[in-house]
């Protein structure tokens, strides 16, 4: 890029001429005095002309104009006609230059916008996202609805990396206009939604900038961040964090709460050697606590912790302390030391890093609770001679709060080696460091006294200086016993010429006089001699000694504290002249003796409490751990405090996201009248009872069959009970519930007795089907299905009994009340989902019991509405044990899903007794693609890697739907989303019967009723997208028939094709 | 997040600016010079600045100072790691991230610092991915460019940052698939004037050279991962192998890169290789100086590069030293000594000793100045780490594969 380079440098400026820079001078135009209007003629010139290598080169220039921060803003109109230049390299610098001075020329910019909505439809996502990421750059209020159209179309592109770019437009259009911030939560709902790596950062980001406080829009999405977390790009992981740091302190409880408990207990009993200040703190925390109560950490609050630790070995600093702090701020303390490792590993790292991680380390050893986790790496704060100032510093801080008993004789005779440095800023913060040592340890501190001491005969006179100021504050706190001390000091006030140390004698000496009676006059005498050329502040204490002498010791020193005063009247301080004539009329007896003289002993010899020598970190802590207020120590625009714990946890049930989503809407809609509580509640209760339950049918294995039943009996009474007192027709559910305890138990009866191929269709009680079904009836027969399944194979489902048994008492007339309340009501059309024709008993291998050692399993589709999410394929996996000695904890291990694909597992099953044989069901979404589900099925100790390919037929949910509906249906599902075929069917299965019941064998379709003869049509949807899938077989004759399929997944109507074929013509 | 970027050179010159909100006046480095001044070297200026509307974070790298500037609360870390990650780029585009590269490229720098944020927030920080979007400069390319006018930018989507590999281009393809290993230690260490080991402790690197064709998955195992207990990793190691299995499970990016990090601290023992005998001392107008080098733990190894420096005080004005072997300077204008040893021979230790001259007049200093040891180590991994295997899955070809150790002196200082 030489001919770039020479550009850049013959635009300088003159002022990176003066610096000797040379100005090499290769442009045609000379250096930057030849008029600079004319140079940007040639410019223009440039840009018009039709040479892309013309207009690049000049683009180019233009770029580094704007680099240098040159003006550059009157070639707009020449540049912004270049924005549909066919030159991406052009384009681009045009996208730089067009982002940079749109604020300025608003009108003109806005001959750009069409090119870039033409662009947004670009088939190439990478310039889809460009044009987005610049349409949303160019800060004109104008557009602001042209953004926001492209906005929410990009939202929902293919593409995640236009989402990406989606999310970041986000804080951009709200910046320019903060009114759309409505609309924009919607947006960023759906964001947060997203499954992408990719999107979900960026999403986070956006919320973080408009809406933090939203928590609301977290909690469905809580789970699956903390899953994604490992997985997102480094950046995002920073911002998602911290963002879930705050959720946790609004969401859980204190993990704390316990050691709160048990120290306040400890205080009481008397442990009256604990620092105050922490004692304040768990007053604090006393009243926080509500009364006490065992604390069990909500599972949520554990995934977080466990999720983000891995990240601490992220090799981003950021990450790593915004893990740290999450730990901090969130985590048991008796887990906080992780982080202490990473930390310091972070200390290797670039100066900054240091600087940054160190400040936050020192905020972490002034609380006392969590110094210890520091401690073993108390050698890697040792200073280094090439270490900058501001993180010699804070070393020295760190090692100071890490002091104790143990350790200080290493940190001392560290101190002593830094003490001979050269930095005689160091040397003072190093002396001060070990007097603050001093006085937190009492065992250290004659050590140290003595030391210090020793140092008062340094050659250094900064050393000294600081010594005798540190000397000083630690005799304040003991002063007996130190006599020689302050007389050694008195002895130096000769020679030290610093006035803060001089000051600090003179004080000392001052206050202890009693202890040197006989040196503290003299003293002052020399003092007074040389009272004119002090410094202020010698000049004051000098005044302080004189009167407090002429109070204890009038005999020796009256007359030369008079002599003092003399002089400091006509000093030219104004501060020393006013203490002066003030002192004068305390001490002095010159006039009346006044009302204050009396008490001129009191005012001046009063004991003075003991400096206390805190760390200046001390009150950092009120900051979030690694924030920027907390680097500068003062609130950064923009920063939120966080939040305290709350006191009781807020509904943890919030974030559960596999409750089946069409109980819930219906209970919500049955009680629409009624105070939204009452739903919650129930609805609660129900999810409960059935976690209990299935743990409960998982642990025992073989007899829970009838066990499991009884219970739902019993259940479904209370259920019922529960309803009748909601209810709005009382009779009609009173009626009902009898009915349906009824009909259940003389379904579980007949369904016991029945045959293991019994087809399930049969036993469903057609008048009760209408036409249109409702979700809660089809949920009602799948679970009833289920329930037959389980026996037939004579073992137990676990999970799946217990919510539908809530729904058996559901009469036939409650439930045709609720007709039309379906979930699909949304839509115009009368397209619902219906039970499954027909549910196959075969099963596929899913491990071979030779590769599983004895352990083997099956699969097979149950064809039923998933009880985790509408989305899903339920697939139940049947585990036989083959060998004699049980196998402990089977569980499904890694997952190793294609993109989107998502997998629910089963509770783990804790132990399968040898020879015994149990069923779990999964749900797995397929997106609608054939694509095998891999993961693995973990034992006690070994792994197995499997997987589930699902047949084409077992990705549909059967719908009904009229025959004016399909034929509608059918006509938008033309061209590339039809495919056909000709098949010849056996004449003896030439009949409806059969062919019937073939399609609804093949795949999981409902017959729609048709008014020609020979003309079947079978309709279905995808369980995870509800794509509709319409199947026609026109039977013509000589047994021949046409097959056609619409589908809008053309890959999928062309595998259905082949399928229908194949199960025709079988013979 | 980050609103602005200036760069300033040593002489105080805002040599490049760029934006990513609406645009902030350069007065705003006012605050920055400010602080500049008050410090003594380009290292001790704080990193974070707060103003009153903005607050500026700086990295100092390359003599040069990168000033971020921010309006809202951030964590400093997050900005400080970004800029980090910008000069590192730069470095890898141009082979060096000074002044100068960046002028003679600054089409590419601004391009660059285009795709690496977008208002504020990092969009690309991936190597892998930002060579794909812009392609980086060489002198090749330049001459076609100019005679065929195409540019430096790809019009194709980087695929790597899609898939669920973003540290990986897709479609490489090599001729000889090789892949090099190169197991770093540096020793950091405190020694002091008895010459006993006051700290020390191990930082390791394992730096690789992968140029494999396709989308090699592959496996480094170690005789002893114990050692490995303090680990950062690159984003493509598979943690919960490592965690289960202590292998390294991962695909590599193309070309270079960092796979860990480790460090050994300093509750292990660590063989400190060399020793340092020094006798410094100081009297009125001058004064000795005696230091011998020698090998100690070196596990038979041959030590190499060894140069000791040593900042001696103001007060010395020049040294008269004869060295048994090596070369030694020093410049009377920093007083610092260097002593260029080279390898030391365990029969005959290389010894350094001369007189002092000072200032006359002057009172000698009562500290001595610490000596730091610089040294090279071939095939010896100090911390005992050793490779295992290197296993490659999902490609057919055989690649060529290698090992190399090297231990060397990181902050490694002896006080006299």
């Amino acid at each position: 890029m030489s001919n770039g380079g020479g550009s850049y440098n013959a635009q300088n400026d003159s002022r990176a001429g003066s610096t000797g820079e040379p100005d090499i001078g290769t442009e045609p135009t000379g250096g930057f005095f030849s008029a600079d209007y004319k140079k940007h003629d040639d410019l223009k010139q440039m840009l018009d002309s039709n040479k892309d290598n013309l207009k690049l080169e000049a683009m180019k220039r233009i770029v580094g104009m704007v680099a240098k921060g040159k003006d550059a803003s009157d070639l707009f109109a020449a540049v912004v006609k270049n924005v549909v230049s066919k030159n991406i390299e052009v384009k681009k610098l045009v996208y730089v230059y067009l982002v940079r001075y749109a604020e300025e020329q608003q009108d003109l910019a806005l001959l750009s916008i069409a090119t870039f909505q033409r662009a947004l439809k670009d088939p190439n996502q990478l310039i889809r996202a460009s044009a987005l990421r610049v349409l949303s750059s160019i800060r004109v209020p104008v557009i602001v609805p042209i953004m926001m159209l492209a906005l929410k179309d990009s939202v929902v592109d293919m593409s995640p990396y236009v989402r990406k770019t989606a999310a970041h437009a986000i804080p951009k259009l709200y910046s320019l206009d903060p009114e759309q911030k409505d609309q924009l939560i919607q947006v960023i709902e759906k964001l947060l939604a997203d499954k992408t790596t990719l999107v979900v950062g960026s999403a986070v980001m956006a919320f973080e900038e408009l809406c933090p406080d939203r928590i609301d829009l977290i909690h469905k999405n809580y789970r699956k961040l903390c899953n994604l977390l490992v997985d997102v790009e480094e950046w995002g992981q920073v911002v998602i964090i911290n963002m879930l740091t705050r959720y946790a302190r609004t969401q859980f409880l204190d993990p704390n709460q316990q050691d709160a408990v048990a120290d306040d207990d400890k205080n009481f009993y008397g442990d009256e050697d604990e620092k105050d200040s922490e004692e304040e703190e768990d007053d604090d925390e006393k009243e926080k606590t509500p009364p006490k109560k065992p604390y069990m950490m909500d599972p949520d609050h554990r995934l977080l912790l466990r999720n983000t630790k891995p990240l601490l070995q992220s090799r981003n600093a950021a990450v790593v302390m915004a893990v740290a702090q999450l730990y901090h701020h969130i985590a048991p303390k008796s887990e906080v030391g992780l982080v202490a490792k990473a930390l310091v590993r972070l200390l290797r790292s670039h100066r900054e890093i240091q600087h940054v991680v160190l400040s936050n380390v020192a905020t972490l050893t002034t609380i006392r609770k969590v110094r210890g986790m520091f401690e073993p790496y108390l050698k890697s704060f040792f200073v280094r001679p090439s270490d900058p100032i501001h993180v010699r510093t804070l070393k020295l801080e760190i090692l100071t709060n890490l002091a104790t008993e143990t350790s200080i004789s290493t940190i001392l005779r560290e101190f002593q080696t830094y003490v001979t440095s050269s930095d005689k800023d160091f040397v003072a913060a190093t002396i001060q460091a070990i007097g603050r040592c001093a006085s937190s340890i009492s065992e250290v501190t004659e050590t140290c006294l003595n030391g210090l001491v020793g140092l008062l005969s340094n050659r250094n006179e900064y050393v000294v200086a600081e010594s005798v100021v540190v000397i000083k504050k630690l005799l304040q706190m003991q002063p007996d016993s130190h006599s020689e001390i302050i007389q050694h000091m008195a002895k130096l006030a000769d020679s030290i010429t610093v006035p803060m140390a001089r000051a600090s004698i003179l004080w000392m000496v001052g206050e202890y006089s009693d202890r040197v009676p006989k040196i503290a006059p003299d003293l002052l005498r020399k003092m007074a001699k040389n009272f004119i050329n002090e410094e202020d502040i010698v000049k004051l204490q000098i005044l302080n000694l004189a009167a407090k002498l002429c109070i204890t010791n009038p005999k020796q020193t009256k007359l030369l504290c008079q002599y003092v005063l003399n002089l400091a009247k006509y000093d030219q301080n104004y501060d020393i002249r006013d203490r002066a004539r003030f002192i004068r009329q305390l001490v002095s007896p010159a006039g009346e003796k006044g009302a204050l003289g009396k008490h001129a002993k009191k005012i001046f010899l009063a004991s003075k409490p003991a400096p206390v020598l805190d760390s200046s970190f001390k009150d950092r802590d009120q900051w979030q751990l690694g924030s920027l207020s907390h680097m500068i120590n003062q609130r950064a625009s923009g920063y939120s405090p966080l939040p305290d714990y709350p006191e009781t946890a807020p509904d943890p049930t919030v974030r559960n996201v596999e409750v089946p989503m069409p109980w819930a809407e219906k209970t919500h809609k049955k009680k629409a009248g009624k105070p939204k509580k009452e739903a919650f509640y129930s609805d609660e209760e129900e999810e409960s009872e059935s976690e209990s339950d299935s743990e409960e049918s998982s642990s025992s294995s073989s007899e829970s069959g009838s066990e499991s039943e009884s219970d739902d009996d019993s259940k479904s009474e209370s259920g019922s009970d529960k309803e009748k007192k909601s209810d709005e027709e009382p009779e009609s559910s009173s009626s009902s519930s009898s009915e349906s305890e009824s009909s259940s138990e003389s379904e579980s009866e007949s369904e016991s007795e029945s045959e293991p191929d019994t087809k399930p269709q049969k036993k469903t009680p057609p008048p009760k089907t209408k036409s249109s079904a409702k979700p809660k009836k089809e949920a009602k027969q799948e679970v009833s299905l289920l329930d037959l399944d389980v026996i037939d194979m004579s073992s137990t489902s676990a999970p799946v009994p217990a919510p539908a048994s809530a729904l058996d008492v559901l009469s036939p007339s409650l439930a045709s009340d609720l007709q039309g309340l379906s979930i699909n009501d949304k839509k115009d059309t009368a397209i619902s989902v219906t039970t499954p024709m027909f549910v196959s008993t075969t099963s596929h291998e899913l491990l071979h019991r030779m590769t599983g050692e004895g352990l083997a399993a099956n699969y097979r589709f149950t064809r039923g509405t998933c009880i985790y999410s509408t989305s899903m394929v339920p697939v139940e996996v049947t585990f036989t044990n083959h060998t004699d000695s049980p196998v402990c904890n089977i569980r499904i291990g890694d997952k190793k899903l294609q993109a989107g694909m998502t997998l629910q597992e089963f509770p783990e099953i804790p132990s399968l007794p040898g020879g015994g044989s149990m069923s779990v069901s999964i749900g797995i979404d397929f997106k609608d693609t054939i694509q095998p589900a891999n993961f693995q099925i973990c034992t006690q100790d070994r792994k197995y890697n499997v997987s589930i390919k699902p047949p084409v037929g077992e990705l549909f949910q059967a719908v009904t739907m009229s025959e004016a509906d399909f034929t509608a249906q059918q006509s938008k599902l033309t061209g590339m989303n039809e495919n056909s075929g000709k098949v010849s069917i056996p004449s003896q299965h030439n009949n409806s019967k059969t062919i019937t019941a073939r399609m609804s064998e093949l795949a999981n379709v409902a017959p729609v009723s048709s008014s020609q003869d020979g003309l079947y049509r079978f309709a279905g949807k995808t369980v995870s997208g509800g794509t509709l899938l319409l199947v026609t077989v026109k039977v013509g004759e000589d047994n021949s028939a046409n097959i056609t399929v619409n589908c809008e997944l053309m890959a999928i109507c062309s595998m259905l094709v082949k399928e229908v074929k194949q199960k025709l013509s079988q013979a | 997040m980050i609103h602005s970027l200036f760069m300033i050179n040593s002489a105080g010159d805002i040599f490049m600016e760029k934006h990513w909100k609406s645009v902030i006046s350069r007065s705003v480095c006012d605050y920055f010079f400010e602080e500049q001044q008050k410090a003594n070297s380009p290292e001790d200026v704080n990193p974070v600045i707060s103003t009153p509307h903005h607050y500026l974070i700086h990295i100092y790298r390359e003599n040069i100072y990168f000033v971020a500037v921010c309006t809202t609360e951030v964590p400093p870390l997050f900005v400080i790691e970004f800029l980090h990650r910008v000069v590192d780029t730069f470095t890898d585009y141009f082979g060096d991230g000074g002044e100068t590269a960046i002028k003679d490229n600054y089409v590419i720098v601004y391009e660059l610092l285009e795709e690496m944020l977008d208002n504020g927030f990092p969009l690309a920080t991936e190597s892998n991915i930002l060579k794909e979007l812009i392609k980086p400069p060489n002198i090749l390319r330049t001459v076609v460019n100019t005679v065929t006018g195409s540019s430096n930018l790809s019009d194709t989507l980087p695929t790597g940052q899609l898939s669920n590999v973003p540290w990986r281009r897709a479609g490489v393809k090599y001729t000889n698939n090789e892949a090099y290993f190169d197991v770093i230690e540096e020793i950091d260490a405190i020694i002091d004037k008895q010459g006993s080991t006051v700290f020390a402790d191990i930082q390791g690197v394992i730096d690789c050279c992968v140029k494999l064709s396709g989308m090699p998955d592959l496996t480094l195992s170690f005789m002893n991962p114990r050692i490995l207990d303090d680990v950062s990793f690159h984003p493509c190691v598979r943690f919960k192998r490592w965690e289960s299995e202590r292998v390294l499970s991962f695909v590599p990016p193309d070309g270079n890169f960092r796979l860990i990090s480790y460090h050994v601290g300093s509750q292990n023992m660590v063989a400190i290789p060399v020793y340092v005998k020094p006798n410094i001392s100081f009297r009125e107008g001058g004064g000795r100086f005696d230091v011998t080098v020698g090998p100690k733990q070196t596990m038979g190894k041959l030590v190499e590069s060894v140069v000791i420096t040593c900042a001696m005080p103001k007060v010395v004005l020049n040294m008269n030293l004869t060295p048994t072997q090596g070369t030694y300077t020093f410049d009377p204008v920093a007083k610092v000594l260097t002593w260029d040893v080279g390898k030391i021979n365990p029969q005959k230790l290389p010894n350094l000793r001369g007189n002092i001259s000072l200032q006359s007049g002057s009172p000698p200093p009562e500290s001595n100045p610490a000596i730091s040891v610089q040294f090279k180590i071939q095939q010896m991994a100090v911390s005992g780490l050793k490779v295992n295997r290197l296993d490659m899955y999902g490609e057919k070809y055989k690649p060529f594969k290698g090992v190399k150790y090297l231990t060397k002196a990181g902050n490694f200082q002896v006080r006299t």
